[in-house]
């Protein structure tokens, strides 16, 4: 294998999800964003497309295709706009994806079709107020209670977890304590509307504002037996999992904002007209594009790699950390020297580069930090041994 | 129920376009080329009225040889199998010798229903559904913002610059419609896999019965004879109102005629 050209198939899907977010997200999105609100009728039409269903079989109303598929689509929508790269990342990385590689039959077949055809969204309760980086070390916890779970606790920064189409959110939670002494966690499917389960106001966030993010209570929370979302103290090992490749998407999703950088730079640059002539004209400027777009094809290529060895079923997770660490940093620097072509345009919120360079700071923190992300490729090379 | 749409590749609708220094007709291979934009509803259309009434849809499309990916697009959409007349002789042909090739194929073939576009992105003549109805000797029912198919008769909202007027016509149809009529769904990753293995039937000219004289550029009924880019905006004339604002004003147009 070496072959970093797209399919034929992966071609095709990635024109199709091109042309819906240069036609029907790009003329709408800015106005979501400022009115912090989420888009319903976009994400209607993303599940009409199939892009949530795309790494699932066709039996759970999937589409058939792979992780790297969806890996395409979130780029090029994160070309045009984070919030709804995230929503759909989220809903189907973090939602749906614990369910299918870790559901019985019967979870698959209650949960799936609805979260695989965008009509639920799903979310993943993981991180708490004292719990980020150290996923493990949480307070949450569930204790059986006859056929029952009962959860109580508290999740902050959780995507999708609050609209009117939210179906689930999974939980991680402590249901015991291993005979050396750690937390034992599981992994528990809460339906929304469930007594006891409190959303909180949505926050008020500095990017990704038309995406949907809450804090949320759980309080003497009751789910049947049936909820527990694979083995009893598997939740910890089964997030790792889920985090590994969820590292691909999000690399993908920093590569296209790095992209929409480059794209917006090269027009604004030839357009705008200084001391006579193009700005793109001056060599200071010219560079800088040059650089960004040097970016922007490094993370690419780092994220093709480590998703053909995910889809391969070869190790992935050293890649998959060198890819989210280098296209997530990338994404900062593009969108700051972005804004800076830009000049103060590029700090007006109408300007997609000022929507970019707000969207890119939080790239480096979820779904694990850049100082994870270093620990972790250090740690392969055996680093401090 | 059985259900032709005629799709068209033409030009990326924003791209700069130029033609051919040796024949004045569109230089095709200089820019991106997409399926009309209008065809996408046509081909919209076609599905949902397939749906309804478990039909099947055949997209049709003259061109050159990668009109064969404005056929697969359709099929990606959802059409079940394509037809694609593709044939050197067809190079240049005009509105009336591309309605003569598209009756031919589409006669005999037992559509109950044909769909097209009001009109393409390239050449906006609008003029190509009402030969055809004209040529299969079929009602036309143009400019359609709404469809309903109700056994044998076909009724269509015609869209005119007042409202619309309801027309209908005998199944067999020719049916073009408009941009307000519904909205294209997208090619889902199914869809895609699912065109890879959908037929195309090729049709050569020959196989239509025309000759080959009746078509492309030397039967074309006008000529490009040259063309020139339309000249940059010249600046415009401005009036300072010093109280004789309005008649200056009023001099200006009708030395332009406009009053």
């Amino acid at each position: 294998m070496l072959d970093f050209r797209l399919s034929a198939e992966h071609e095709e899907l990635r024109k199709t999800v091109e042309a819906f977010a240069h036609d029907a997200v790009a003329p709408v999105i800015g106005d979501f964003y400022e009115r912090e609100e989420f888009p319903y009728d976009l994400v209607r039409q993303m599940g009409e497309m199939g892009l949530f269903g795309l790494p699932f079989p066709e039996e759970y109303g999937g589409m058939g295709g792979d992780y790297f598929a969806l890996c395409v689509a979130i780029e090029e929508l994160a070309r045009v706009d984070s919030s709804i790269a995230i929503t759909l990342e989220a809903a189907v990385s973090l939602g749906a994806m614990p369910i299918y590689r870790f559901g019985t039959e019967e979870q698959k077949r209650t949960w799936l079709p609805n979260l695989t055809t965008g009509k639920t969204l799903g979310a993943f309760g993981l991180t708490e107020s004292s719990s980020g980086s150290d996923a493990g070390d949480i307070a949450t916890t569930a204790v059986r209670d006859g056929d029952d779970w009962v959860i109580n606790g508290a999740k902050v920064f959780i995507t999708n977890s609050g609209t009117d189409i939210t179906g689930l959110i999974t939980v991680t939670a402590k249901t015991g304590v291993t005979a050396d002494g750690e937390p034992e966690i599981s992994a528990l499917i809460v339906p929304s509307g469930t007594p006891g389960l409190t959303v909180a106001p949505k926050y008020s966030k500095v990017g990704w504002n038309a995406s949907d993010t809450h804090e949320l209570f759980l309080d003497d929370v009751r789910v049947p037996s049936a909820n527990l979302l694979g083995g009893e103290g598997r939740g910890y090992a089964q997030f790792l999992r889920i985090l590994d490749e969820g590292r691909i998407a999000i690399a993908a999703l920093a590569v296209g904002l790095c992209q929409g950088c480059v794209d917006e730079s090269v027009a604004y640059a030839n357009e705008r007209q200084a001391f006579g002539r193009s700005i793109g004209s001056n060599q200071s400027i010219a560079f800088k594009i040059a650089d960004m777009e040097a970016r922007t094809h490094l993370g690419r290529l780092s994220y093709y790699e480590a998703g053909a060895r995910l889809l391969a079923g070869e190790p992935f997770k050293h890649q998959a950390a060198i890819a989210k660490l280098h296209t997530t940093e990338a994404a900062v620097t593009n969108a700051r020297e972005a804004t800076q072509i830009f000049g103060g345009y590029g700090f007006m919120n109408e300007y997609p580069v000022a929507r970019f360079w707000r969207d890119s700071k939080v790239l480096e923190i979820g779904e694990g930090t850049s100082e994870v992300q270093r620990m972790l490729i250090a740690r392969q090379l055996g680093v401090g041994r | 129920m059985k259900i032709a749409v005629c799709v068209k590749q033409v030009p990326d609708t924003w791209a700069e376009k130029k033609l051919s220094d040796s024949d004045n007709t569109l230089d095709r291979a200089s820019v991106e080329a997409v399926m009309n934009e209008l065809d996408e509803y046509a081909v919209e259309e076609a599905l949902l009225i397939s749906e309804a009434n478990d039909g099947e849809v055949v997209a049709v499309s003259m061109g050159p040889e990668r009109a064969e990916e404005t056929v697969r697009k359709a099929l990606q959409m959802g059409a079940d199998s394509g037809i694609h007349i593709h044939d050197e002789s067809l190079k240049g042909s005009d509105a009336l010798a591309t309605s003569l090739v598209l009756a031919e194929v589409l006669k005999d073939r037992g559509f109950d229903l044909i769909i097209f576009g009001s009109e393409s992105t390239d050449a906006r003549m609008s003029v190509v559904p009402a030969m055809v109805a004209e040529r299969l000797g079929r009602p036309q029912l143009t400019f359609a913002n709404k469809v309903d198919v109700d056994g044998g008769t076909v009724k269509i909202q015609r869209l005119t610059d007042y409202g619309y007027d309801e027309v209908e016509g005998a199944s067999p149809a020719v049916v073009s419609v408009v941009e307000k009529i519904n909205e294209p769904r997208y090619p889902s990753f199914k869809g895609i896999m699912a065109a890879k293995k959908k037929p195309i039937e090729t049709v050569a000219l020959a196989e239509s019965g025309i000759d080959a004289g009746q078509v492309g550029l030397g039967a074309a009924w006008s000529e490009v004879a040259s063309a020139a880019p339309r000249p940059p905006k010249a600046a415009g004339v401005k009036i300072d109102d010093e109280g004789a604002g309005g008649s200056k004003i009023a001099e200006f147009l009708s030395e332009q005629k406009f009053i």
